[in-house]
């Protein structure tokens, strides 16, 4: 049922009984051209572009939980395409161009809201690497401004200019990142996918990957046992338990990030604003909340909650840029689990098992990478070749060295 | 008397103080000892606010911090809280108040149009729409939602109240202070255990005053009296009032948030209004009692119905009557409670209206407040009931929220009908109600086994306890969730306008799990998280979708459990005091001198050294530089990491840490050395010094110290723990300055006893001396490319020491200089530092690679000859001109070749490091070039699109100044 | 989290510094194969959900690298040692 304001007047005045279910709940049947292992935003955004780009329909996604349980439903909704690296930049503006067409490839309100990314900085030397990064993406066709730090007060007049620790110097303001409402973009991805075919398995949990003569053949899962030519994995934060199953070791440490919401407040601040001299972003959700987070906890962690010093660091950051937040009460907060990579970056490749593929390593970016995730790991699946943009996302670069470390933290995952 | 509603007698407040305090810019009179909203009920306020969605008119609906609806900006101006709750708040004289999410008026507010229109706007309606034309999303549709949304304002300016963070440790937490957690309390205190007490209410009891009840034959807050005095002898025992324990951590650490100075129109001189606590506890009951819930039917959501425990607060603790003509709607035994309460407080009550008899309200008729209520019984007969006020029961969910925190999932308990603790955070046991034990003569021995088994647990004997006599009925309940013949809109979620027809919905749509129904719906995702609506939303959608309701199962209680500012948080990390401030030992000396300060890591550098008619900072630093290159200039360098490194394995140890070799430096001499990471590239650069065969003195980046510390530590112990090493920070213990120039021998040889000649200390010599009367070190090294040495003083000696230097070389012009000129000479020389360090090249890319000896294993080693770390198209050190030398570089220009388009393919490289060189008289750079080395003299675009920059610039060596390094020597 | 420091008593995680892994070893350069095991050694974690044996540095106390092992699904930790204790006489 194709959504629009004349169907929502017509349900209003019949009582809204004509909805339907946003996606099937589908059971498993025993055999599928592709198995994708994960129904977050990448699996569904998978198996979405599989069906639309590549007509492959006999597809299922099998999902633990319930679909957008993971990251996809526990993040801080940022979207931007503002990368330093050639491995990257390309990639994350091609995600950034999906977006901007989302809502109506979906036919879903996803709330792509492009309000702006602004980076603060506080030395010369992080205007100078801000400016490398903005001149990067302008080589990219990508927008990008570096503001002084009149132009940063104009747009954000509330933030502490005159008695802060760290002075604010200027920004770098890419002005089509911003937000999406990150439920939304999984459920119009599902939706989308089953529209055209798509089983989505929820509550299926994969237990076993059957490899015969090192080519998959299927998967376990705790409702039967379901025939695969080909399985994708896009289980973020779960990859290293997922990828044993097959026997492989990979370049990723799974960690928990927390994120926050403020309680609803009037529209205080538009665009999105991150604190150059630690680890902080903030915005606001069109409820009302102030969404933000900071740094990972830094320790190996499946327990999907964090710890305090962390909570406080992220606070104290805020307060430090905007001290009117003094008497604004936090809400709630919450842990995810991060697929932290070796290089801060991600992988989409093919893995030395045949017909197994990998889509890992998101850190704690995944949710802006969605679109270009699933359209690149879908090309992957389908074509067995990578596409273009994602093309550096190999899983040998840890080995030949042609790393994708944007900060520059080397082999150690925290540090990213 | 204060107030319409106030009863003439009785409750827990202080008639001779009487209170003033204005709602809604009309003033009215309370009592010390009440809340505000006790005080608006004890006035007749019935409207305090209205709701997110709907701009719904709303009352008062609890007495505690789960209150979804009497949210109000509270004080004014700079202090101005939005979403304060009116039920926490205790009143003082002078307290203001407004209400918020309306306009232009509580009374009259248009946004309540919301609610004719709400058959449009159903739960996730706006995913189904806003999306023709694709480009209104950002000019018109969101706009107007974000002008809608959102309840307070924020107060716009800084805060100028303080916080502040303090820790505890004890033996026992407990949490709450009602029947279970003061016989808890006392149980354990008994035993001489450490105890605290928290409590978020400002009066000890909990329920005990909200209830006419009966422990021990005698009232029950005599009793609270009694426990309050025995406990406030007990000196191991801590008592904190107005403390709300907010969350649990690994390994029993609790976060809890006090409020300090809330209760007051602003906190007194010095004292903070919040405080943050951290208590470390080995044991914690957790007796924080439990919700009541509501029924969902018609108008449930109308100013004057309230939960039919907080009627019975209103009227026992706070003499404060919630109507003149009560009804009351229930499905258990509290409801009879209510109404022989109200009677005995002389209210009136109109009906009390069971649903285990079948009986049930559908609907509420008046919009502004309870006017009549629409009844049917189970014979399906309706009639219309007069009243005021309707308090409803729905039954008591228990307090399991802090059992969540660390993944606990509470159990479905059929007997009271709501769900319990299950699986508990180390350390931690549930009593009383929020066990869900809800009796009193229940809470009262859960607690007491409870706080006994707790002391017991952390080695203390049993001292002597008995429980005291109390009532042990039950309330009898039988679920009832829904009025199904409901008229009107049957409200879940108060605050975010969630019916249930928005659940039914969501069912229909296929968002049944919990958790989507919470995030389709917004159900729980209020102010209160849902406090009184969770497990009504969720019985609900069971029924919906024809399960169990532990089949459902809850969402993720998150911490906080009440929601927590961010200045308490912060503490007193705001400001400049956000992190610490490290100065260098010249600090002061360098504020008389007038100096520029710059942020360096946690550093306070001096920038740059102004002089009086110099037009701009560009004129100081060329002085400085010139100064220092012509004649003898002075530079604090105690921000480098400095580390002692001794034992009998000392140089073998080093010779692993550094690309290159230290076990051959002899004593006396010191050498440049290049640190890889494991991974192979380039982690830090500095210095070692051998001044003993088993001791070296070794000098990091200002930025890297702590990490360097750290990775030795990693090297020793971990790697190598066979070495005979140890080392130790030195950083914080040695005063450095440079002392560069060609005069800089002859002011040393006035401070130091040594011979300073060229064959006696050569460059790269270093010594132990006497300087100024002080055991010293003086190291002949050189960044700036000039005839150097480095003084190492203990750092007390530092401002003494920068000042001798001074007075020592005023003859020879001693300059002053800054990181600024300390910049510019290590670019003129082609040194690297952070801005090339930058974690993401190799020792090859910098030019260094011939340092990474092929003799021996070094930490790096392996992984520097990765393929693609030895491609020769990297891009590598080389130094830049403009070809036009009246250009500015600016660092973070990309290489583009003449000519070539403006594209990510033929971006060949980066500006690292800029300076204005007045040896050159013009801009330089230092930067990577692919295959740059070969490509000397060749001519590139310096490509700075977002600064508007376009500069053609010539490749150059990357030392500017003096490459045959003459004038280190001699 | 609380960390109990052998040297130091229980203290809380903020004073320490996390690395990860403590089973990896580093391999002997002189390899034949050094190249591809310190691939191994430097990039491929196991990652477990359950019992792990992680370094950490008490950089706000004693200095000590600490062997912790910490349930990571639960953070549980049931023991914590010197890194250096076996090498020690």
């Amino acid at each position: 049922m194709k959504y629009s304001a004349f169907a929502l007047l017509r349900e209003a005045f019949r009582g809204h009984r004509g909805w339907t279910p946003a996606w099937r709940k589908a059971e498993p049947k025993p055999h599928y051209d592709v198995v994708i292992i994960g129904g977050g935003g990448h699996g569904l955004a998978t198996a979405f572009y599989l069906a639309t780009e590549h007509g492959i329909t006999n597809v299922a996604v099998l999902e633990k939980g319930y679909i957008g349980s993971g990251n996809a439903g526990r993040n801080t909704t940022i979207i931007r395409s503002n990368y330093l690296l050639p491995g990257n930049e390309p990639f994350y503006e091609w995600s950034m161009k999906l977006w901007e067409g989302l809502e109506q490839n979906l036919n879903y309100n996803a709330m792509v809201s492009q309000r702006g990314v602004l980076n603060l900085y506080h030395s010369d030397a992080q205007r100078d690497a801000f400016a490398r990064r903005g001149n990067a993406m302008r080589l990219h066709g990508v927008d990008a401004e570096l503001l002084h730090r009149d132009g940063v007060r104009r747009m954000v007049p509330f933030l502490d200019y005159d008695n802060a620790r760290f002075p604010i110097h200027g920004g770098l303001l890419q002005r089509r990142g911003g937000t999406a409402r990150h439920d939304a973009v999984v459920w119009g991805y599902a939706r989308g996918a089953d529209t055209r075919g798509v089983d989505i398995i929820e509550n299926c949990e994969v237990t076993g990957l059957s490899i015969v003569n090192g080519r998959v053949t299927g998967v376990d899962t705790t409702r039967g046992t379901i025939r695969a030519k080909k399985v994708a994995m896009a289980v973020a934060g779960n990859t290293s338990r997922v990828a044993a199953l097959a026997g492989l070791r990979l370049p990723i440490e799974s960690h928990v990030l927390q994120a926050f919401v403020s309680e609803g407040i009037k529209p205080a601040i538009d665009c999105v604003v991150t604190f150059g001299a630690g680890h902080f972003y903030i915005s606001q959700s069109d409820k009302g909340g102030l969404v933000f987070g900071g740094d990972i906890d830094g320790y190996n962690s499946y327990a999907w909650r964090g710890n305090l010093p962390i909570v406080e660091d992220v606070l104290e950051e805020g307060m430090a840029i905007w001290p009117g937040l003094g008497r604004i009460r936090m809400l709630r907060f919450w842990g995810g689990l991060m697929d932290m990579s070796m290089d801060g970056s991600p992988i989409i490749d093919r893995t030395p098992v045949d017909g197994l593929y990998l889509n890992a390593g998101w850190c704690y970016g995944g949710f802006k990478a969605t679109p270009a995730s699933g359209w690149c790991f879908a090309h992957l699946v389908a074509r067995d070749e990578p596409y273009p943009v994602a093309a550096a996302l190999r899983l040998d670069r840890f080995a030949t060295g042609a790393l994708i470390d944007e900060r520059g933290a080397g082999a150690q995952p925290n540090l990213h | 008397m204060s107030g319409t509603h106030r009863l003439q007698s009785g409750g827990l407040i202080d008639r001779g103080k009487p209170l003033s305090f204005s709602f809604d810019c009309e003033s009215h009179a309370g009592f010390a000892g009440d809340t505000l909203a006790s005080a608006l009920v004890a006035n007749g306020v019935k409207l305090v606010g209205r709701s997110f969605k709907y701009h719904r008119p709303r009352g008062i609906f609890t007495a505690g911090s789960e209150e979804p609806n009497a949210l109000v900006e509270l004080r004014g101006g700079v202090r101005r809280e939005p979403n304060t709750r009116a039920t926490v708040t205790e009143l003082y004289d002078g307290l203001i108040a407004a209400s918020q999410n309306r306009w232009p008026s509580l009374r009259h507010d248009i946004g309540a149009v919301n609610d004719r229109l709400s058959r449009f706007l159903v739960a996730g309606f706006y995913y189904k729409t806003f999306m023709w034309p694709a480009k209104f999303w950002e000019l018109l549709y969101e706009p107007l939602i974000r002008r809608a949304a959102g309840l307070g304002r924020a107060a716009g300016a800084e805060d100028p109240d303080i916080y502040e963070k303090a820790f505890a440790h004890c033996d026992v937490l407990v949490i709450g202070a009602g029947p279970a957690g003061l016989m808890a309390t006392l149980a354990a205190g008994r035993t001489g255990a450490r105890v605290i007490l928290a409590d978020e209410d400002f009066r000890l009891g909990g329920r005990l005053l909200a209830e006419r009840c009966e422990i021990g034959g005698r009232p029950a807050v005599d009793w609270v009296a009694e426990i309050e005095a025995e406990l406030a002898a007990m000196p191991d025992v801590r008592i904190m009032r107005r403390t709300a324990v907010t969350g649990v951590y690994d390994h029993g650490q609790y976060s809890a948030i006090e409020r300090v100075n809330d209760h007051v129109a602003t906190p007194p001189e010095h004292e903070p209004r919040q405080r943050s606590w951290k208590i470390v506890a080995k044991r914690a009951v957790l007796a924080a009692g439990a919700h009541e819930r509501a029924i969902a039917f018609g108008n449930n959501d109308r100013p004057g119905v309230m939960l039919a425990g907080a009627a019975r607060t209103y009227v026992n603790r706070f003499a404060a009557a919630p109507g003149r003509r009560l009804a009351v709607f229930t499905n258990n035994d509290d409801g009879p409670r209510t109404a022989a309460d109200a009677r005995e407080a002389g209210i009136e009550v109109a009906a009390v209206i069971d649903s285990r008899t079948g009986a049930r309200v559908t609907r509420v008729r008046g919009r502004h407040g309870v006017r009549l209520i629409d009844v049917a019984d189970a014979d399906g007969r309706t009639s219309t009931i007069e009243c005021d006020a309707l308090a409803v029961s729905g039954g008591w969910n228990p307090a399991v929220h802090l059992t969540c925190h660390l993944g606990g999932k509470p159990v479905w308990n059929d007997e009271i009908a709501a769900f319990v603790p299950g699986a508990l955070p180390p350390g931690m046991t549930v009593a009383g109600a929020a066990a869900g034990a809800l009796t009193l003569a229940r809470c009262l021995g859960g607690g007491m086994t409870a706080g006994v088994t707790a002391a017991a647990a952390c080695g203390f004997a049993i001292a002597a306890i008995t429980q005291p006599r109390a009532d042990d009925e039950g309330a009898a309940v039988t679920a009832m969730w829904h009025v199904k013949d409901s008229r009107g809109k049957a409200f879940v979620d108060l605050q975010n306008d969630v019916t249930t027809k928005d659940v039914a919905l969501a069912t229909q749509e296929g968002f049944g799990s919990v958790e989507h129904l919470k995030r389709y719906t917004t159900l729980g995702m209020a102010t209160d998280q849902g406090k009184t609506a969770n497990v009504l939303g969720l019985a609900i959608l069971a029924q919906a979708s024809a399960r169990a309701i532990p089949q459902v199962g809850t969402t993720t209680y998150r911490p906080p459990y009440v929601p927590v500012s961010f200045g308490a948080m912060a503490g007193h990390h705001r400001g400049r005091d956000f992190r610490p401030t490290r100065l260098p030992p010249s600090h002061a000396w360098a504020t008389e001198q007038g100096a520029v300060f710059v942020e360096a890591g946690a550093w306070l550098r001096a920038q740059y050294y102004p002089r009086a008619g110099e037009a701009d900072w560009l004129k100081t630093v060329n002085r400085e530089v010139a100064a220092t290159r012509a004649h003898v200039g002075v530079c604090d360098v105690s921000t480098l990491g400095k580390i002692e490194i001794e034992g009998a394995n000392a140089g073998v140890f080093l010779d692993r840490v550094y690309a290159n070799t230290f076990s051959t430096l002899p004593v006396g001499k010191a050498r440049y050395g290049l640190m890889l990471r494991e991974d192979g590239f380039v982690m830090d650069d500095g210095t070692a010094s051998r001044l003993a065969p088993e001791r070296f003195f070794m000098t990091t980046t200002t930025a890297q110290a702590v990490r360097v510390m750290q990775h030795l530590e990693f090297c020793h112990q971990v790697l190598w723990p066979a070495l005979d090493v140890q080392m130790v920070s030195v950083s914080e213990q040695w005063a450095q300055f440079s002392i560069a120039g060609p005069r800089s021998r002859d002011v040393l040889a006035k401070l130091v006893d040594a011979d300073l000649g060229d064959a006696a200390f050569p460059h790269l010599g270093c010594r132990e001396v006497t300087a100024c009367g002080v055991a010293a070190r003086l190291f002949r090294l050189s960044f700036s490319g000039e005839l150097a040495y480095e003084l190492a003083v203990p750092a007390r000696h530092g401002d003494a020491t920068i000042r001798a230097i001074m007075a020592a070389g005023a003859e020879f012009g001693i300059t002053p200089y800054g990181t600024e000129a300390l910049g510019v000479m290590r670019i003129e020389k082609g040194h690297v530092a952070g801005n090339e360090i930058n974690g993401q090249l190799t020792a090859r890319d910098l030019g260094l690679g011939r340092m990474m000896s092929t003799k021996k294993d070094f930490v790096g080693r392996v992984m520097a000859q990765r393929p693609a770390l030895l491609d020769p198209e990297r891009p590598a050190l080389v130094g830049f001109k403009p070809v036009d030398g009246a250009r500015r570089l600016r660092a973070g220009a990309h290489f583009l070749k003449i000519g070539a388009g403006a594209t990510a393919e033929n971006d060949e490289g980066y500006m690292t490091s800029v300076a204005y060189s007045p040896m050159v008289k013009s801009w330089i750079g230092l930067g990577v070039l692919r295959r740059g080395p070969e490509r000397i003299g060749e001519r590139v675009r310096a490509y700075d699109p977002v600064r508007n920059g376009d500069v053609e610039v010539e490749v150059t060596s990357p030392i500017f100044v003096d490459p045959e390094g003459a004038r280190l020597h001699g | 989290m609380r960390i109990n420091c052998p040297y130091c008593g229980p203290r809380g995680n903020e004073e320490f510094a996390y690395l990860g892994d403590a089973t990896v070893r580093r391999p002997d350069p002189a390899a034949e194969d050094a190249a591809a095991q310190f691939y191994e050694y430097v990039y491929l974690r196991d990652n477990p959900a359950g019992s792990h044996r992680e370094l950490w540095y008490h950089g706000g106390g004693c200095r000590s690298w600490l062997v912790v092992t910490r349930n990571i699904r639960t953070h549980e930790i049931s023991d914590v040692a010197f890194a250096d204790a076996g090498d020690k006489p």
